[in-house]
């Protein structure tokens, strides 16, 4: 039988903000990480008993302590930033593109194909236009597959993306076995060390000038293409309502292709900045997982390309102070992660609070 | 106690925000008889329903099972009254077998005995007459096949109160003739069944007693024995109310939009769009009556480019100037040849308007294209956007608060402020008015009456009668896809339209 007594109100009731409010969100956030560190401070103390200012101070001094780290993290930072400006494009779209590390990869691949193979062969601004359209191109297509399998048969594009990830793997494996450096290593080792043929030169004076330079211009187009041309609005719509999209006589299955076909490509771009710009070597392990952080990266920044700016620094910031306390303090790597791990879950979170409100029972019912 | 009743309802009445979707209705099945419920759609059949099931909580009244008054807060409460419901949109694993569907959720044993639960299957289906393989999967079976799924799931489960919501609608005529023989058995053997359909000809066909709503009110029950079609129109369409809303005489109409024998079939095969001609003139509204889903969707998206069509010709004249066959050519094509053809469609917010984009990017989906090659100008929609928000009194904090904060009323005039700031020569607008308060629809009203009196072609669907008779000029009846007449709105009734509308009439022939 069925319970004949009156429903009793819950204790508390989720609703979600009319308003978006600036100083609400900002204030949300600010407590939200002053509370990560107060608890990182009690983790601390409880786990290793060291002093959390002293960590901190490690963290800061591992991340920008000199002129060198500092550069590391730079080079670093704006490796993840293209990747997560890259994506952007397909998850405006709703496109789940959770492909990113493979696309990077491929991208990699190819640029290190044509580095081995005519690095010496060739003059410098042929080389390097070679190499960025090959990493382009490569890119293009790992991006454009899923996409031609989500358009023709709707797919379920996340599952995709995620196995060409795989096969990326895989063809690097392969191709070591072409490209061992030296024979028997297993690995590829620095490309062209002695003529440093197709490494990015120094711009301006610095080491990482010219990685600086493409990923602000292309961080800068993303935000213009996807705000202020039609193309953009066409991402918009298919990513808001498909149903609108055909409304508006938007061709969806063009625009999936097309877009998935720029981000896929600017992964690949990634990929040569990686090799040419910062590496100057290809393994299996070459993209580190930024495809996926790229994912982080791009939703906390709202698909905003310029708040991804401070985003992947401070992602990065963290990820390089954590190996400075991991020697400094002799703390396992993980403890750091764990910090991480702590900001992290504290920010993602706080995003709730900035979009609901939650309201207790109130003491007198009414009748 | 036993009561002579299976299910009575007391004064239930829910409300919807403002809108009171039912209001004090009273309602009763014996057991061993078919109740059908009859409505116009939005008379509130569903939502009673689904009161009953436990998937709504009535705002008042009371619910007796077999006499006694009960509770029933979630579809949880309803499995052990005997109620089961048939929704019309099945809730099947398409993965899993019949039988397998059957027993999902219910406890038992750890070790599940699948031959077991297929003996009793058969067992039922062999009581009943139905035809069921319990080890056909779901993804292999017609939409008949899955259907009786259902019906057995919820007489596994110890149903004996069932409702069906619109069991015909996705059925053939074969497969109705089955379903109900089946029901008259259910019946027979003491179920109570009750039926929620707008088809008049299977109401007076299957059901013992009829219960008629009307507007979220109860208008009556009667013995199906003594109930005619005409009757039951008359019930269901509600006596003729006098709305106040102006219909200026048509100006020189001329032909705009010529409609030839046009037939569509959606992606599941059924015909929705069946042979369907017609002609719209430029100075006139002309409605599109019908229960829902007989093709109003499908006849305007035609027109729009927007899906395909099987067969049949659209033929537009512009004014002054050749005619032209649109009938091959897409949205896109349509807009780049000059025509202005504007579109209020039903789904404001999932079609016609972007809910969580302010309100220039919505008046971009028309004009995003114009310009150059790639940037996409946001200057005029803005201007645009300030112009409709002056001239309709749109009530929002500025052009860039997302449309989907709006009120209803704003959101469609900002969808129709939209539409008609492109001269359009033809203008189609569906349900333009549903959910929108009194003042809202007049200026809705008013602004489809100076389209008319610019010389535009209004096609204009609509579900409430009194409406459509006092606003357009003529009026087009389609039922089950097909034009079953068009009717001059100064001099038709209610009634006549009814009929049409059901299948059961001879037509306007006007």
């Amino acid at each position: 039988m069925a319970n004949l007594h009156g429903v009793h109100e819950p204790l508390f009731h989720i609703s979600k903000r009319q308003d978006y409010s600036l100083p609400l969100a900002i204030a949300v956030r600010l407590v939200a990480i002053l509370l990560a560190l107060v608890v990182c401070g009690v983790v601390i103390v409880a786990m290793t008993g060291l002093n959390p200012v002293e960590v901190y101070a490690g963290i800061i001094d591992g991340a920008v302590g000199s002129s060198r780290r500092l550069w590391v993290t730079i080079r670093d930072t704006l490796a993840l930033l293209l990747v997560a400006v890259a994506i952007t494009p397909a998850f405006k779209m709703r496109f789940w593109n959770v492909g990113g590390e493979g696309q990077v990869l491929i991208g990699a691949t190819a640029t290190a194909a044509v580095m081995i193979y005519l690095g010496d062969r060739l003059p410098a601004p042929a080389l390097f236009a070679l190499m960025i359209g090959a990493s382009l191109l490569a890119g293009m297509i790992w991006g454009v597959i899923p996409a031609l399998f989500k358009a023709g048969w709707n797919t379920n594009e996340t599952l995709f993306t995620l196995m060409m990830n795989y096969v990326a793997t895989q063809i690097v494996s392969f191709c070591i076995v072409f490209w061992e450096n030296p024979a028997g290593s297993n690995s590829v080792g620095i490309i062209n060390s002695a003529s440093k043929a197709g490494w990015l030169p120094p711009l301006f004076g610095l080491t990482y000038g010219w990685n600086l330079v493409i990923v602000v211009v292309i961080t800068a187009f993303i935000y213009i293409y996807l705000r202020y041309s039609k193309q953009g609005y066409e991402i918009a719509y298919v990513g808001q309502s498909v149903n609108t999209a055909r409304y508006a006589g938007i061709n969806v299955k063009t625009v999936i292709i097309r877009t998935m076909a720029i981000s896929g490509a600017l992964c690949g771009l990634a990929g040569f900045i990686l090799v040419s710009g910062a590496g100057h070597t290809i393994s299996t392990t070459l993209a580190g997982g930024r495809g996926f952080t790229a994912i982080v990266v791009a939703w906390l920044s709202k698909l905003n390309t310029f708040t991804m700016m401070i985003v992947s620094f401070l992602l990065t910031f963290m990820a390089k102070g954590s190996i400075q306390i991991a020697s400094q303090f002799s703390l396992n790597e993980n403890a750091s992660e764990i910090i991480t791990g702590i900001i992290l879950f504290f920010v993602l979170g706080c995003e709730f609070f900035i979009n609901y409100k939650v309201e207790f029972r109130h003491r007198h019912r009414e009748g | 106690m036993r009561d002579a009743y299976a299910i009575e309802l007391r004064n239930i009445t829910k409300r919807f925000g403002k809108v009171i979707a039912n209001d004090h209705i009273n309602l009763s099945v014996r057991s061993g008889e078919i109740l059908a419920v009859l409505g116009e759609n939005g008379s509130g059949k569903t939502t009673l329903m689904n009161m009953i099931s436990g998937i709504y909580y009535p705002d008042e009244g009371q619910i007796f099972v077999h006499g006694e008054e009960v509770t029933i807060r979630s579809p949880k409460d309803a499995f052990p009254l005997g109620i089961g419901m048939i929704h019309q949109h099945f809730k099947l694993v398409d993965v899993l077998t019949a039988a397998e569907n059957i027993v999902l959720g219910l406890s038992g044993p750890t070790r599940l005995d699948i031959t077991a639960v297929a003996t009793r299957i058969s067992k039922l289906a062999a009581k009943y007459g139905f035809d069921i393989d319990p080890f056909k999967k779901i993804y292999e079976m017609s939409v008949s096949e899955k259907q009786t799924v259902e019906i057995v799931k919820m007489l596994y489960r110890g149903a004996n109160i069932l409702i069906l919501d619109e069991p015909t609608a996705v059925l053939t005529p074969q497969e109705t003739q089955a379903l109900f023989a089946v029901l008259r058995n259910m019946r027979d053997a003491g179920n109570a069944i009750i039926i929620i359909t707008h088809k008049l000809n299977e109401v007076l066909e299957l059901s013992d007693r009829v219960a008629v709503l009307h507007r979220g009110r109860y208008v009556g029950t009667v013995e199906t024995a003594q109930a005619t079609v005409e009757s039951l129109t008359e019930m269901m369409v509600g006596s003729k109310v006098t709305l106040d809303i102006d219909r200026p005489e048509p100006m020189d109409p001329e032909v705009r939009l010529v409609m030839r024998d046009v037939t569509c079939v959606n992606p599941e095969g059924v015909i929705t769009l069946n042979h369907a001609s017609f002609t719209a003139y430029g100075g006139e509204i002309l409605g599109i009556a019908g229960v829902a889903g007989s093709g109003q969707r499908e006849l305007l998206e035609s027109i729009a480019g927007l899906t395909p069509k099987e067969s049949g010709e659209i033929d537009y004249y512009p004014p002054n100037q050749p005619m032209q066959e649109i009938s091959k050519l897409s949205a896109v094509e349509i807009s780049r040849m000059g025509i202005r053809l504007s579109f209020v469609p039903e789904d404001r917010l999932g079609m016609g308007l972007v809910g969580s984009m302010d309100m220039i990017d919505n008046m971009m989906i028309r004009s995003y294209r114009k310009g150059g090659f790639f940037w996409a100008d946001r200057r005029a929609p803005k201007t645009l956007a300030e112009h409709i928000i002056g001239t309709l009194e749109i009530v929002t904090p500025g052009v860039s608060t997302p449309v989907g904060k709006l009120s209803g009323g704003n959101v469609q005039k900002v969808l129709v402020g939209r539409e008609i700031a492109s001269s359009p020569t033809v203008l189609m607008v569906a349900y333009p008015v549903r959910g929108l308060d009194i003042n809202s629809a007049y200026t809705i009203y008013t602004l489809l009456n100076v389209q008319k009196m610019r010389g535009v072609a209004v096609l204009c669907v609509g579900e409430d009668l009194d409406v459509l008779l006092a606003l357009c000029d003529r009026i087009l009846v389609l039922c089950d896809g097909k034009v079953t007449g068009v009717v001059d709105a100064r001099t038709a009734t209610k009634e006549q339209i009814g009929l049409m509308m059901t299948h059961s009439g001879k037509g306007g022939g006007h």
